[in-house]
């Protein structure tokens, strides 16, 4: 144990944290293991925005319409009338040429990816510990849930039975 | 005036008593020891202690460092559950070591005590508390009004007082904030703490800057974080409530913005 504390700076409590740990110049500041992401005076900064609150409230509202929409949907296609053997193209194109049940599909298919992808963004910005990991994962997760979500619409509303 | 004396037969009765009603019981206390000088990684260190189980953990600890190693490092003042300055892991859960009774932790098998988590480690169980206190200080927690002050006391009803009276028992020991997973992964989130001690003044009928506080919370890193895993609820020695006052603050988000 050294005595000598000249070299050692201790930061005042009332002065702003920097995000480094205490003490510049101290030896043991490099072992100190920080946690990801300290928060300092620097951080996090403004948005200003209701969009964390839209989300919240989108993923409570969503989930209590999936509850219903899923659950019908596992029903008939699983469960009624012969259950999982009765599925093939002529059940699919029966099914879709009422409108109500590509309205449901649709809703399903729209609500089940924004509920999931926003999900994963919440968990990408919970884990992810670098601010360019997290735009990429997001990018990716992002690109990845349009595409679904365009693609699975294109075929409800250009589906055709005499393919 | 005179005192009452005792009569030296009863006292004597008295000792014999006491003496007899303890049992001291021998166990192990695992602490898990962080001097950066010496060794880079944190170690598990075992002390045998003799004691009575109904004595603190806290009690167990300044037996370590007064008889066994003077060089084991903890924050301790008040030592009444008042000042805050000792949560820790203890058996894996945050709890203040000076209102933790050893029977309670189960001495029966060694009992672990470690820092808080998410915090930096310094020294032992001694953290780096400015990222806690940063976020406290960033949701403003004081008197916030308009106008000129009154010449007397500003007066508020027993209901309204009722109204915040759980979250201004909070003694900022970290002990919720560090217990919540999503601090643990991300320190840019508020934590309970912070969140508690501005639900403290948006529901105080005196206070009039609501508004910015529930603003400063609606953020990225704010109350749309919490995941209800009701973790700081459980972890709060003083028996608030965090998780509901958490949904109490979303909840006067959501109305207020529709």
């Amino acid at each position: 144990m050294s005595t000598d504390t000249s070299d050692i700076e201790l930061v005042s409590s009332s002065q702003a944290h920097t995000g480094k740990g205490l003490g510049t110049g101290n030896p043991a500041d490099e072992f100190v293991i920080q946690p990801p992401r300290t928060r300092s005076t620097k951080t996090p900064r403004r948005t200003r925005t209701n969009f964390e609150m839209l989300a919240w409230l989108f993923m409570r509202l969503s989930g209590v319409v999936l509850v219903v929409l899923i659950l019908g949907h596992l029903l008939i296609m699983l469960v009624l009338d012969g259950g999982v053997s009765k599925i093939g193209f002529a059940f699919v194109a029966g099914r879709w040429a009422s409108p109500f049940w590509q309205g449901w599909d649709l809703l399903m298919l729209w609500l089940a990816m924004l509920h999931g992808s926003n999900g994963m963004r919440t968990v990408i910005n919970d884990y992810a510990e670098k601010d360019s990991t997290r735009l990429w994962l997001k990018t990716l997760m992002g690109a990845a849930t349009v595409f679904t979500v365009l693609l699975g619409t294109l075929v409800i509303f250009t589906f055709d039975p005499n393919i | 005036m005179s005192a009452p004396t005792i009569d030296a037969p009863h006292s004597a009765a008295l000792d014999a008593a006491e003496s007899g009603g303890v049992q001291l019981i021998t166990f192990t206390l695992r602490i898990r020891r962080f001097n950066p000088e010496e060794h880079p990684e944190p170690v598990w260190v075992d002390y045998q202690l003799t004691m009575d189980p109904k004595e603190r953990v806290l009690d167990a600890l300044n037996k370590v460092k007064w008889e066994q190693d003077g060089t084991l490092t903890y924050r301790r003042s008040c030592a009444h559950g008042i000042c805050g300055s000792d949560a820790m892991r203890i058996n894996g859960r945050n709890r203040l070591a000076c209102k933790t009774l050893l029977k309670d932790v189960n001495p029966e098998k060694p009992i672990t005590i470690e820092a808080i988590k998410g915090l930096a480690v310094l020294k032992d169980l001694v953290v780096d508390m400015d990222p806690f206190f940063q976020a406290y200080k960033d949701v403003m927690p004081f008197l916030v009004t308009k106008g000129n002050e009154p010449t007397r006391e500003r007066l508020q009803s027993a209901e309204d007082r009722e109204r915040f009276d759980d979250t201004t028992k909070c003694i900022l020991c970290a002990a919720c904030t560090s217990s919540c997973p999503v601090f643990w992964n991300d320190g840019q989130y508020f934590g309970p703490a912070a969140i508690v001690n501005a639900h403290r003044f948006i529901f105080d009928s005196r206070d009039e800057g609501a508004e910015q506080r529930l603003e400063i919370l609606n953020d990225r890193e704010g109350v749309w974080r919490c995941r209800t895993t009701f973790n700081c609820s459980e972890a709060c020695p003083r028996g608030i409530e965090v998780t509901k006052a958490i949904q109490e603050v979303k909840r006067a988000l959501v109305t207020r913005r529709f």
